[in-house]
């Protein structure tokens, strides 16, 4: 078996590895990536332990013949170490910079020693330090890229939250319903869309439904298609649908791309849509006046 | 070609219906920050929304390029795709014409809502639409 390139650097971490420890630990909070604020003494040192003895398999298994590359099996556990240091330092608030220098700290630590040990080996020492400066830069990189992967998943996540919330049917009155649509209607939310109103159709036992698009800010083919699509649905259900909200603009540019809304009722803003609908379920909305008039008869 | 003289500020990759809408913002971003009129965002983005579509469903995803020119008169897009190409564009831009279950007033409906408008097709190497937008008309 080749022997390692980085003996030196295995050695001190054999022969040392609680001083090196505590020099890093040291090194990190002078380089300001210490957060004592978030983190214990004790869980601070726990981490960085179980990160150096990773470390130290890596270097003894996979650093041979100078080729590093993270992504070997050899590293596997340095990998899964990384990645959960820094999922725990992400929970508490720590900065994807801080993390990247805490690792980065180590740096400095090792050289001290590697100058140490290979005084009189020039050569060798010029060699270790490339290599480790490598190896130690790769960490921090690959800190970075789990803090963004963490990133990434809680905006997927934030954005399936936000598609539930934005279809949210509405209770107006005994009998009618709305739904204000905001923003973009894909096919995805379309079909949520249409399945959420046919089901508060039937809990509620709706008989006018009124679809909102004044936050619709285009309404092209497709989601023209949808509209007409859900529009026939509740008629379907024996609901009538009323579509609210055309603005003038919209109105125009459907009528170029030759939009046919066909026997869809529609109404330019939500307030006549209402008046229709309460109308159709047999209410009147009146002044209090008016209505005390009404009464004495 | 429609686009000689523009200068392209941006360019978006077409892959999933995410990027439609993405793509609806950069071009009606681009127009309000030049001043146009509210309508012929609306109209331009819109007409946009479909040539973007069509490069997903039709073209399994492409590239669109947003173009400004001097003077701020109109604004540009030329959208890129991959696909089959279009066996007939003259049918293609017949409304009501559809291959898949859909209204088949895209095409047609983005050239009316265009004020140039442009298409290349070339059997397997894919489609190229151009349009451009006036910025005012004030």
């Amino acid at each position: 078996m080749p022997e390692t390139n980085l003996k030196t650097v295995l050695d001190i971490l054999k022969d040392d590895e609680t001083g090196v420890l505590t020099d890093w630990i040291e090194q990190a909070d002078e380089d300001g990536a210490k957060r004592s604020d978030l983190f214990s003494e004790r869980e601070e040192r726990d981490q960085a332990a179980s990160l150096l003895r990773a470390f130290r398999s890596g270097v003894r298994d996979g650093y041979r013949d100078g080729d590093f590359d993270l992504e070997d099996d050899y590293w596997a556990d340095l990998r899964g170490i990384l990645a959960e240091i820094t999922y725990e330092r992400v929970e508490r608030g720590v900065l994807p910079s801080e993390m990247a220098s805490f690792v980065l700290s180590l740096k400095v630590t090792m050289f001290e020693r590697l100058k140490e040990r290979l005084k009189e080996e020039p050569d060798r020492l010029v060699n270790e330090i490339l290599l480790v400066t490598k190896a130690i830069d790769a960490f921090a990189i690959y800190t970075t890229e789990v803090f963004i992967r963490e990133r990434e998943q809680v905006i997927e996540r934030q954005r399936d939250e936000m598609l539930e919330l934005s279809t949210p049917v509405v209770e107006l009155w005994d009998k009618v319903l709305t739904l204000p649509l905001i923003g973009t209607l894909d096919s995805l939310r379309a079909q949520e869309v249409m399945e959420n109103l046919l089901e508060a159709i039937v809990a509620k036992q709706a008989e006018v439904v009124i679809v909102d698009i004044t936050g619709v800010k285009t309404v092209d083919t497709q989601v023209a298609q949808h509209l007409l699509r859900t529009a026939a649905a509740v008629r379907l259900m024996g609901a009538q649908c009323i579509v609210s909200g055309i603005s003038p603009k919209i109105a125009q540019t459907m009528v170029q791309l030759g939009v046919d809304v066909g026997e869809v009722k529609t109404r330019s803003s939500i307030r006549n849509a209402l008046t229709d609908a309460l109308t159709a379920v047999g209410v009147a909305i009146l002044p209090i006046e008016r209505l005390d008039r009404v009464t004495a008869k | 070609m429609i686009l000689k003289g523009g200068r392209r500020i941006a360019l978006l990759d077409l892959v999933t219906d995410r990027d439609v809408a993405i793509a609806r913002r950069r071009v009606g971003d681009a127009m309000a920050k030049r001043g146009c009129r509210e309508l012929m965002q609306t109209r331009f983005v819109t007409a946009v929304s479909e040539i973007a579509r069509n490069a997903i469903v039709h073209g399994g995803g492409g590239r669109l390029a947003i173009y400004e020119f001097p003077g701020n008169r109109k604004i540009g897009i030329e959208c890129i795709d991959e696909g089959p190409g279009i066996a007939d564009v003259e049918q293609a831009m017949t409304d009501g014409f559809s291959t898949r279950d859909s209204l088949g007033r895209g095409l047609g409906g983005a050239k009316r809502l265009s004020h140039e408008f442009e298409i290349e097709t070339h059997g397997e190497t894919g489609t190229i639409v151009r349009m451009t937008g006036l910025q005012n008309t004030r």
